[in-house]
């Protein structure tokens, strides 16, 4: 069984996003760029189940701007197998990109695609939703525990007030949550080992998508500053706010 | 003049920071204090496949250059673990290239890979208590018996001595008096570091408690010829080679330091609030901050420039003499820049600029001290007369 896994390159999860002075969006000249955390849990899961045999082949794809190719390398030097980048300059939104991950799926047939559950870019939480309605197959969000046995997966969901287990059939689109598990660190030997695996270079075009964004961002602008809050003198002065705000008896 | 990293190199400075976050400031500090040396450490970065980022691919190395080593060796030191970090490792990282360069084969198929793979620790044992820099005047004395060599004479400043399982040693084949220049009569040797015939002992010091120096005492220690690394004599001249890298290692490691302590004092002025306000605002905290930032910068420029020379095998001497200067001065400059930032707190162990300010004095002072390498840019690039 083959696996896919998309992963996005963005923004550094350890640096502060400042917004442009024009409010078109986040200044990205010179920031640190990395591989989105929630995609690398996605591509440690798929290198695992290749370890554990359920797996035989981990394919990652990264739709974006040519530097994209540097966050492939790093899930090649995780233990990926091989990459495919589709290039484009544009901002891709959710649906064009799970219109292209649908043409690559046709082509690769994996088993499994397994995808963070949002990018912490966009935050948009869509794209394995939409991929797993164009591709008609079924869905396991915010996994925190994947088991595939024989032709069907079991994917335990983190949601509201617990946790909800559910059996797909294979093939099928799982999307990772943070507790899925805790991705390695690149050895030395599988950096170097990443340089010579397959990476193919596509376009949109090559997969028939039109990119063309629905959406236009009208403002981007810095959350309201924090404002300080009000002070008590003691217990009983608490209480007693408290009760006036309606919050306590 | 390119001055951007190539994809690898990006990588692994990558790399190496994600590998060190399991190695919190807490477990350095923690090791400075009990002087345990960081075993787990030495073993994650080994079995990650780092101690050989140097080394020939034919020994189990990744094949890269003095370049890569440096940003490897500068993101462990910049992680927070300082010197401690880089002195764990710094033995394998470079010290092996003699057997890689002179070695024979089966040398280099018998004493690189148990190094590389974490199983065996070296130290590299050269300083003698009278004989600091003045290398050539040696005085440990391998005597030729039957078979190999009977070594007796004192070691100093022998980094993990301690811990070591196997030791590179320098030691004179041919008395001073016999030999036509001074640069000949010494041999190299990679040897066993045998217990019942090698003494040593710690050297209470300043900082790096978890990263021992020692003095040795070397006392009939017997070392089969196989274990001669290059021609008998031919010691010195094996180890001129290794000197370069050397001191750019520990530029890049020194720059790594400022760094650190430099991030950890503007967060501070960024957080810490005084007369309502945060201190970060004043001028008086932020000028000397940025002045340590453009110093180390301009540093690590030298720097990289001597390792870039290194890995082309052009001449480098002039530029990882003065890179390491640099490098080492602005260094120990950001580390006592950033104490000052913190004020009271910069003294006290939980904010780690204290451990910063006592290690960086190790590449401020070693391998050789700035004293020396003034006047060696004296004389090569002005020409001046020597002045000793």
């Amino acid at each position: 069984m083959k696996v896919l896994v998309p992963v996005k390159r963005v923004i550094d999860y350890n640096v502060k996003p400042r917004v442009k002075m024009d409010g078109t969006g986040v200044d990205l000249a010179n920031v640190k760029m990395s591989m989105n955390p929630f995609d690398e849990i996605a591509v440690e899961e798929a290198i695992r189940l290749r370890e554990k045999g359920a797996a035989t082949e981990v394919v990652v794809v990264s739709i974006g701007p040519a530097k994209a190719q540097e966050t492939l390398r790093t899930a090649l030097a995780m233990g990926a197998d091989r990459a495919i980048l589709v290039t484009t300059d544009d901002a891709v939104e959710p649906l064009a990109v799970a219109k292209i991950l649908k043409a690559i799926a046709d082509e690769e047939q994996p088993g499994l695609v397994i995808l963070g559950k949002q990018a912490i870019d966009d935050d948009s939480n869509q794209t394995g939703q939409m991929l797993a309605a164009l591709m008609g197959r079924p869905q396991g969000t915010f996994a925190s525990k994947v088991e595939v046995e024989g032709d069907s997966v079991t994917v335990t969901r983190e949601v509201d007030g617990g946790l909800e287990t559910v059996k797909l059939a294979i093939p099928a689109i799982v999307t990772t949550d943070l507790r899925l598990n805790e991705p390695r660190y690149a050895s030395l030997p599988n950096i170097m080992k990443a340089k010579s695996k397959p990476l193919a270079n596509k376009t949109p075009t090559d997969y028939g998508v039109d990119t063309t964004p629905r959406i236009e961002t009208v403002k981007v602008s810095e959350p309201p500053k924090r404002v300080a809050g009000i002070k008590v003198a003691d217990v009983d002065e608490l209480v007693a706010k408290l009760k006036a705000m309606g919050v306590a008896a | 003049m390119d001055f951007s990293p190539t994809s690898d190199q990006v990588h692994i400075r990558d790399a190496i920071f994600r590998h060190c976050a399991q190695f919190s400031d807490d477990y350095w500090l923690d090791r400075d204090r009990s002087g345990e040396f960081p075993g787990d450490f030495y073993t994650s970065m080994a079995e990650a496949g780092w101690l050989g980022v140097a080394m020939p691919e034919a020994v189990g190395g990744a094949g890269l250059g003095i370049t890569e080593a440096a940003i490897m060796m500068q993101a462990v030191a910049e992680a927070g673990g300082g010197m401690t970090a880089a002195s764990t490792i710094h033995g394998p990282v470079f010290s092996l290239e003699p057997i890689e360069l002179f070695g024979s084969d089966e040398q280099k198929a018998r004493m690189i890979p148990p190094v590389l793979s974490g199983a065996e620790k070296m130290c590299f044992a050269v300083t003698e208590p009278n004989t600091g820099l003045d290398t050539t005047k040696l005085k440990t004395a391998a005597k030729k018996v039957d078979g190999g060599y009977l070594v007796n004479g004192d070691k100093i400043w022998i980094t993990n001595a301690h811990v070591a399982d196997r030791m590179m040693l320098l030691a004179r084949t041919t008395p001073l008096e016999a030999v036509t220049r001074k640069t000949d009569g010494l041999s190299l040797f990679f040897t066993r570091l045998d217990r019942d015939h090698v003494e040593h002992r710690l050297i209470p010091k300043m900082g790096r408690h978890a990263v021992g120096s020692n003095m040795v005492f070397i006392n009939d220690l017997f070392i089969p010829d196989d274990d001669r690394i290059g021609g008998e004599g031919d010691g010195f001249r094996i180890i001129l080679k290794g000197l370069n890298p050397e001191r750019i290692l520990l530029g890049a490691e020194a720059i790594g330091i400022g760094r650190n302590a430099i991030q950890r004092a503007a967060r501070y002025a960024r957080e810490r609030i005084v007369f309502d306000r945060p201190i970060g605002m004043n001028q008086g905290i932020q000028h000397p901050l940025a002045k340590c930032w453009m110093q180390l910068e301009a540093a690590n420029l030298m720097v990289m420039k001597a390792a870039t020379l290194f890995d082309r095998g052009e001449d480098c001497g002039v530029e990882a003499n003065a890179g390491k200067y640099l490098a080492a001065e602005s260094a120990f400059e950001a580390c006592h820049t950033a104490m000052l930032t913190l004020g009271g707190m910069g003294y006290a162990q939980e904010y780690h600029v204290e451990r910063l300010l006592r290690e960086v004095l190790i590449p401020r002072t070693a391998p050789v001290s700035p004293h020396m390498i003034l006047n060696f840019i004296a004389e090569r690039v002005l020409e001046l007369p020597k002045s000793y």
